[in-house]
């Protein structure tokens, strides 16, 4: 048998320039983050407060509210939504083996969507002592139990005998999206102007009601699930070549899909309980990263969180500026720059290979 | 050290597929599964690589495979599957080192290069596995899997190569090229199963041989004890004549003499 070596058969190493990409991606989610403290619809500026700092003089009461109290916090919230959504995103792409799955299929956005509307429309009828309990977070709390419970209860219809069904919960994910819009939808029947108002912003999603409360309660929650995502870049991997395969390799398959599909749940949930319905990320940032290193879960999940949360705040920034002292929902300003990139990459690559 | 399935019996629904089958493979030689469509030849091999639910028992170099996790399984045998498909835009050499992030190879990284060059597909490292042909995907599948187990021994102990049909989408030459590999896998010291479709590949690279038919072994055996006119002729259900040349007028091909 003739072995054929030439300098093309040199194996390529794409899994070394894919960790490259992650002090890249670093240094620019550095960059992002002083764009984002710097630009504001205010004049306060971050390079101006520092010269100031360094001067010795004290910041104004104003500078130190839109820096600590509302830039700041938007900024860490944008951070962790847009890492949320885009790993959420890959994960879930390995899991259902399709570069177009999306944290949707888990049932999360129907969830998190019905729990957001009920506690819209009907919030004001609950007892007055749980609306003191919850305060003004009840659209994010009654969001974030959709979503999770949604997950959970396809989770549990889709597993049996140990084993879960990854087609029965695509199927179980459409009935269950279906149901919670049918409900979602006699509830806007029955909503007054102001709350018709207010869920169309919701399902837009936006950073604008950031604070350092819905940080502390999201952020524990998304950095656990996505701490525990970033450990399934093997599974995932080995998932690629199907479950059988998988399991064959050394995978215990179970436990991976137990894990990847609770993390999404718990990330994803919190996302879009605290930020609304914000779209695309998750889809388009894996796969620009497949396109750039290659489809290796084991870096792709770590650079999706830093890209997901890069592209969600220059997103915001666009978001608050664009149409300033007003604002724009991020979820048009992620649609609007991101859809058209993503048919571009579709129709270049089209008949080329499967995505 | 060899691998023993005892009275496997599997079901798919309320249809027995398997009815109490039973079979020894000894490392450093080929066994083949034979029998026609349906017979169970490939629920056997499910069994075997525990991918199936089953009744009776299989031993791996003297561990029941049912004690052993996924990975310790993975390190004594690798399996190769019908089919592949695969799901995202991998190229070759990364789906050959799939194989080697879990198998005994460890962190050699020449292996997966070995391994492509041992299957005659090493100038197809860079390519994308999505482009390749049925047969050259085929053939990646079976680096990935040699990777996996490429010390034939290990530590005193056999590993496995694990082969459901793996000649069904090749031509000729990479049939032969393939059992090839299998038999110096054994010859080595490694143990092999295969399912076989061809009877004249399954005479001259098989040292035993299991014909199914049923759900039942039907014989076991040498291939000189076991592909007889009788036994061939009951397991696949019509005539067969071992050694008998072909009708006049149809071309005839013989494997065996690519050896010769």
């Amino acid at each position: 048998m003739a072995v054929v070596t030439d300098i093309e058969s040199a194996p390529r190493d794409r899994l070394s320039r894919a960790r490259a990409l992650h002090w890249v991606l670093a240094g620019a989610l550095a960059l992002a983050c002083i764009a984002s403290l710097e630009i504001g619809a205010t004049d306060v500026t971050l390079l101006a407060m520092l010269a100031k700092l360094a001067q010795g003089e004290a910041l104004s009461q104003m500078e130190r509210v839109v820096l600590f109290e509302i830039r700041l916090p938007r900024l860490a919230m944008g951070v962790l939504v847009g890492a949320a959504l885009a790993v959420s995103g890959a994960a879930m792409q390995g899991l259902f083996r399709n570069p177009l799955a999306d944290p949707g299929i888990v049932g999360v956005g129907a969830g998190a969507g019905l729990g957001a509307i009920l506690a819209i429309v009907l919030g004001a009828l609950l007892p007055v002592w749980m609306l003191n309990l919850v305060g003004n977070q009840m659209v994010s709390f009654a969001a974030f139990l959709g979503g999770w419970g949604s997950t959970i209860l396809l989770y549990r219809v889709s597993t049996r005998h140990g084993r879960t069904s990854v087609a029965t919960m695509l199927l179980a994910g459409i009935a269950l999206g279906a149901l919670a819009g049918a409900l979602s939808g006699i509830l806007v029947y029955i909503a007054d102007d102001r709350q018709l108002r207010d869920l169309t912003f919701w399902g837009l999603g936006s950073l604008a009601g950031a604070s350092w409360a819905k940080v502390l309660s999201a952020g524990p929650l998304i950095l656990l699930s996505i701490g525990a995502a970033l450990m399934l870049g093997r599974g995932l991997n080995g998932l690629a070549l199907g479950e059988a395969t998988a399991a064959h390799i050394g995978i215990d398959v179970q436990r991976m899909k137990s894990i990847a599909i609770l993390a999404v749940a718990g990330a994803t949930g919190a996302a879009v309980a605290v930020s609304g319905g914000i779209g695309f990320i998750g889809i388009v940032v894996p796969h620009l990263l497949r396109l750039a290193s290659g489809p290796d879960h084991r870096t792709l999940l770590l650079n999706s969180a830093l890209l997901g949360a890069i592209l969600l705040i220059l997103a915001d920034v666009i978001a608050r500026v664009v149409i300033a002292p007003a604002e724009l929902p991020i979820g048009i300003v992620t649609a609007v720059l991101g859809a058209p990139v993503f048919l571009w990459i579709l129709l270049k690559r089209r008949g080329l290979v499967e995505l | 050290m060899s691998l023993i399935a005892e009275d496997i019996h599997v079901s798919y629904g309320r249809r027995e597929a398997l009815r109490g089958v039973s079979l020894t493979a000894q490392p450093g030689e080929v066994t083949a599964i034979v029998g026609p469509n349906g017979s169970g030849k490939s629920t056997l091999l499910g069994a075997i690589t525990a991918s199936l639910p089953f009744r009776g028992n299989v031993s791996l170099n003297g561990r029941d495979i049912g004690t052993l996790k996924p990975w310790e399984l993975a390190a004594e045998r690798a399996v190769l599957p019908q089919a592949s498909r695969l799901a995202f835009p991998f190229n070759v050499i990364e789906v050959v080192r799939l194989g080697l992030q879990s198998g005994t190879a460890g962190d050699r990284p020449e292996v997966p290069m070995q391994a492509l060059a041992r299957v005659g597909l090493a100038h197809y490292a860079n390519r994308a596995f999505q482009e390749l042909s049925g047969g050259e995907a085929q053939r990646v599948m079976l680096a990935r899997v040699l990777a996996q187990v490429w010390a034939p021994v290990e530590g005193g102990q056999p590993r496995w190569l694990l082969l459901d049909e793996p000649v069904s989408s090749l031509d000729i030459a990479h049939q032969l090229q393939v059992m090839e590999i299998a038999r110096d896998f054994a010859r080595a010291g490694g143990g092999v199963i295969a399912v076989m479709h061809d009877l004249n590949l399954t005479a001259l690279f098989a040292d035993r041989v299991a014909v199914l038919a049923e759900g039942q072994r039907l014989s076991f055996g040498t291939p000189i004890e076991v592909l007889t006119d009788d036994i061939l002729s009951r397991a696949y259900g019509c005539a067969l004549r071992v050694s008998a040349p072909p009708p006049v007028g149809v071309p005839y091909i013989l494997p065996h003499a690519a050896s010769a």
